[in-house]
């Protein structure tokens, strides 16, 4: 059994404000990530599928793999504000907590569609806001 | 415990296999199907598993695994034409993949003697793409 892990970068922009807190409150908890413009970083993703090899002699092709995460992540998320311009966000702190779960979900709701039999399955998703901070979730905890 | 060993390589592959056609190749491998090849500075990281020694305080001196890395896979792949020069690459494809369960093969009857167990096998293509490999069970880590 192989793991494969591709990795992948996108900048975007966010701010961390928690609509059920008060503006002080949420000062006090986000701190700086709190500031009203919000503020940028250059993710790294990186998604990881495990399987078999087949007769290729690869678990994973690497090519369908980065054309999925093209079109569920990289086009929607790369050079954006996640709070204006990303659903998922209008309603819930887009925190990288809550961004790797988003990009799971995403993966997995459409990962038939690239990868329809057996194998590969995606095993996790892992994203570092910056170099210090990183943050990953297993597929199958993920509804 | 895990403890983790670096150590890295450099080598030219294709990937093709010789019963498909040129198509076939291209539309499966796409530009790693180039039949004059292309090279990787490939990157191992190879990690054992076990408890400290009481008296040495180590889990293995890495200076050995280093050894039987440097001796089972660098001096064999290191600067060589992998489909040409490295046996099983003859026969099958030089992926990351088939690198990987190689290398496996040549380390595990190093270690099994040891203190230590194998227990992945990490090689990086590029950068932004990496193989790991935990013999056949499935990888927990």
């Amino acid at each position: 059994m192989f793991r494969v892990t591709r990795c992948y970068r996108f900048p975007a922009s966010h701010r961390l404000h928690a609509p059920q807190l008060s503006d002080e409150e949420n000062r006090t908890l986000y701190g700086k990530c709190n500031h009203p413009f919000g503020h940028g970083h250059n993710y790294l993703l990186e998604v990881t599928a495990c399987g078999p090899v087949d007769d290729s002699g690869r678990a994973v092709d690497p090519e369908r793999l980065d054309g999925l995460v093209e079109r569920q992540v990289l086009a929607e998320f790369s050079h954006r504000n996640l709070n204006e311009e990303v659903g998922a966000f209008q309603g819930q702190v887009p925190t990288s907590e809550n961004l790797a779960v988003e990009i799971c979900r995403r993966l997995k709701r459409h990962w038939s569609e690239v990868f329809p039999g057996e194998w590969p399955r995606l095993d996790r998703v892992r994203i570092a806001e910056t170099a210090r901070n990183i943050f990953e979730v297993k597929a199958h905890e993920i509804q | 415990m895990l403890i983790t060993r670096k150590v890295e390589f450099s080598s030219s592959h294709m990937c093709r296999r010789p019963e498909l056609s040129e198509d076939e190749n291209r539309r499966i491998y796409g530009p790693a199907a180039n039949p004059h090849g292309h090279g990787h500075n490939y990157v191992l990281e190879v990690s054992v598993e076990g408890d400290p020694d009481p008296v040495t305080g180590m889990v293995l001196d890495l200076k050995e695994l280093k050894e039987i890395l440097t001796r089972q896979v660098v001096d064999v792949y290191d600067h060589r034409f992998l489909n040409y020069e490295v046996p099983p690459f003859d026969r099958i494809v030089p992926t990351a993949e088939n690198i990987a369960r190689d290398i496996w093969q040549r380390i595990e009857p190093q270690l099994n003697s040891g203190p230590g167990r194998l227990r992945t096998v990490r090689v990086y293509e590029t950068p932004d793409l990496y193989v790991d490999y935990c013999g056949e069970q499935p990888c927990s880590a």
